[in-house]
């Protein structure tokens, strides 16, 4: 995974509560390979009309933000189902970082395992921030070495779970850590057989 | 065995019995018990596939359709090719990795959250995941039971363990008993417009009070199925004799003395008096009444018997701006009474509310009486929907005008084709009111099976106790 330092990039508003991963891809596109790019179902039905026409005002069908890698949005961002296809067409249409108050906990832990940096504000710095976005300012500088977010003249701090932090700066698969216990894991199948034969033998008859 | 007394909820006590390995950071590798798969962890098989790696324990997996299972032709050579796909593709993935399946046409498929308690996949003291964030459901059982995203299904059914930093507990206690017609549904509705939609995140639920206790297997399943929306990590229950007497023979129990030391084992799963408590929350039971949602958030949701908020009388802006939103998107008017809103149509289902129980109770309020408006009862297994017909309770729907129909996550999400049309307003007894969640512009009013059957019989939301008279 690519490690995640700092992010000087286009920022862009998303002033909704509750975004929640039904919105983020709607279940009628979670059919698709991941290979057709998920990008391009992102927030669909409020990017796009029911006829498939851009929805004018919305903000990221504005020409002046393509090339967006950083959303700003309100309170419980990501929250609903544990689909990871969210975090793919955030990630695909080339999100690195999402601010908002709080994140939905299962959004958050598939975010950092796709490299996607969920920084949390409070609701008056997230609040102020949409409102430098929406007039005039479009773009902001995150470092998560120092976790602190600069947009204009401000400086906002976030915060997020240090092992993600360590995670994300360095870029780890977990599956490489898992590997070096393997001897623990095989450990803890044998005494645990003993402690609860029920919870490690299943009747063969199904 | 001499042991220094250091005083653990249950929830301390189930992850203490599964810890691998601590990390200096707090992360703890966690061995998980059991993993449920399903057409949607299609995205962990593919990861599996990059790494020419094979599950790890076939045997703890179980792969089940639900999530795309077509409602009324079972013939996968007849229906969407796409869907067929999704479908084919999970049993395929099952069959190359020796992983048991529950396919489309055996007569225990179900949605998974109601198949693994009827199966006793899911056992008192657990880990259980599955990629579903309801699978919070299993909690009911005294399991720490949570969904994941599709990389650590990748990296369960490769290591058949998870890293994990232990969530903060909470406890709800919800005291006295529930008044005629309150169920499950209406307490976890109760609980979530108390705290917000994200009030418990990062948290660990225990439910307990004599509320909780009273409950069946059923309806702590639908309690804590619930948890998830108000953004708790999972939500459980301590074993009692309910919870054994349930588990007593079904068909992946432990069985004869197995089944007796394993049930000592999980009685004595209980929180110590002396834990400590980071918060808790009190609910008196007898005060909550028949509850529903009118917004886009499961924290939208009120007592039937008030109305629709007024967002220009809030003085918390974003509150206001959420508010307006939600009665824009439902089509509503401030302050107008709830059992004012009009219902296009019905849906009973889905892994809240599709169990035996919730079957009974919906079709004792529409017996002898007529649907006004179209609507669907899928059952949560096929199972249950063998029993259901035993008891003749599919004759009721059916008599009724209402549309019964095999088991799959149906209209809840409408990854099948069950949807609700764009503009129409559903009464649903399921657990996301999402913007589009049963389909593009569709419009959601949560709330239990009782309550969208009366909502059924009247064509708006309705106060079930003003039906109930002489029935329950």
């Amino acid at each position: 995974m690519r490690p995640f330092k700092t992010l000087d990039a286009k920022a862009a508003p998303l002033p909704f509560a509750s975004v929640d991963t039904d919105q983020l891809i709607p279940a009628r596109f979670m059919k698709r390979s991941r290979s057709e790019g998920y990008g391009q179902y992102l927030l669909y039905d409020m990017r796009f009309d029911g006829e498939g026409n851009p929805i004018e005002d919305f903000p990221l069908n504005d020409p002046a933000r393509a090339g967006v890698e950083i959303l700003v949005g309100r309170r419980n961002f990501g929250a609903g189902s544990s689909r990871e296809a969210a975090v793919y067409a955030l990630v695909d249409y080339g999100f690195r970082c999402v601010i908002a108050p709080s994140f939905g906990d299962i959004f958050a832990s598939n975010s950092v395992n796709n490299g996607l940096l969920p920084a949390r504000v409070t609701e008056e710095d997230a609040e102020t921030i949409l409102s430098l976005l929406e007039n005039g300012q479009d773009r902001a500088f995150v470092d998560l070495d120092t976790c602190e977010i600069r947009l204009a003249n401000h400086v906002f701090r976030f915060e997020i779970e240090p092992v993600w932090r360590t995670k994300l700066l360095n870029g780890w698969d977990d599956l490489d850590l898992t590997a070096s216990y393997a001897d623990d894991i095989a450990r803890y199948m044998v005494s645990d057989k003993e402690r609860h034969p029920w919870l490690q033998e299943i009747p063969a008859s199904i | 065995m001499l042991r220094e007394h250091r005083p653990q909820t249950l929830f301390d006590r189930i992850w203490q019995n599964h810890v691998i390995a601590s990390q200096s950071d707090g992360q703890q590798l966690l061995f998980i018990d059991r993993h449920l798969v399903h057409e949607g962890s299609f995205h962990g098989f593919n990861k599996l596939k990059d790494k020419n790696a094979r599950v790890s324990r076939p045997d703890l997996t179980f792969g089940i359709v639900d999530h795309y299972a077509p409602t009324r032709i079972r013939d996968i050579s007849k229906i969407d090719a796409a869907i067929a796909g999704m479908i084919t593709q999970l049993e395929e993935n099952c069959l190359a990795n020796d992983v048991r399946i529950f396919g489309l046409n055996d007569p225990r498929q179900g949605i998974v959250h109601v198949v693994g308690p009827e199966q006793a996949i899911t056992l008192p003291g657990a880990t259980i995941v599955c990629g579903d964030s309801h699978t919070s459901t299993h909690g009911a059982f005294g399991a720490i039971a949570f969904g994941i995203g599709a990389s650590e299904v990748a990296h369960v059914l490769m290591t058949q363990t998870l890293w994990q930093k232990k969530p903060k507990s909470m406890r709800v206690r919800f005291d006295g008993k529930l008044g005629p017609g309150i169920t499950a549904k209406d307490m976890a509705l109760a609980m979530i417009a108390a705290i917000g939609a994200d009030g418990a995140q990062g948290h660990a639920i225990e439910y307990t009070g004599s509320a909780v206790e009273g409950l069946s297997m059923e309806g702590r399943l639908t309690l804590c199925n619930l948890s998830i929306e108000s953004g708790a990590r999972c939500g459980l229950i301590a074993p009692d004799m309910t919870t054994v007497n349930f588990l007593r023979n079904r068909p992946l129990a432990p069985k004869g003395d197995l089944f007796e030391r394993a049930a000592e084992a999980w009685l004595s799963l209980r929180r110590d008096d002396d834990a400590a408590l980071e918060r808790e929350l009190v609910i008196e039971g007898s005060e909550i009444a028949p509850v529903v949602t009118w917004g886009i958030s499961p924290e939208d949701a009120l007592p039937i018997t008030s109305a629709v908020p007024m967002p220009d009388a809030m003085t918390d802006e974003s509150r206001a701006a959420h508010t307006r939103e939600a009665i824009d998107y439902m089509g509503l008017r401030p302050g107008m009474p709830l059992t004012e809103i009009p219902v296009d149509r019905v849906f009973i289902g889905s892994c809240t509310n599709s169990r035996i129980e919730d079957l009974r109770a919906a079709a004792a309020v529409l017996s002898g009486r007529k649907s006004a408006v179209p609507g669907l009862v899928s059952p949560g297994s096929s199972l249950v929907k063998h029993q259901a017909e035993q008891e003749g309770l599919d004759r009721i729907f059916v008599d009724a005008g209402l549309e019964w129909v095999d088991s799959g996550c149906s209209m809840c999400v409408g990854m099948n084709g069950d949807l609700v049309p764009p503009g129409e307003r559903c009464a649903s007894t399921t657990n996301r009111n999402f913007k589009g969640r049963q389909g593009p512009k569709s419009r959601t009013h949560l709330m239990s099976p009782a309550m969208v059957a009366a909502a059924a019989v009247t064509g708006h939301l309705t106060d079930v106790r003003d039906l109930m008279g002489g029935r329950s």
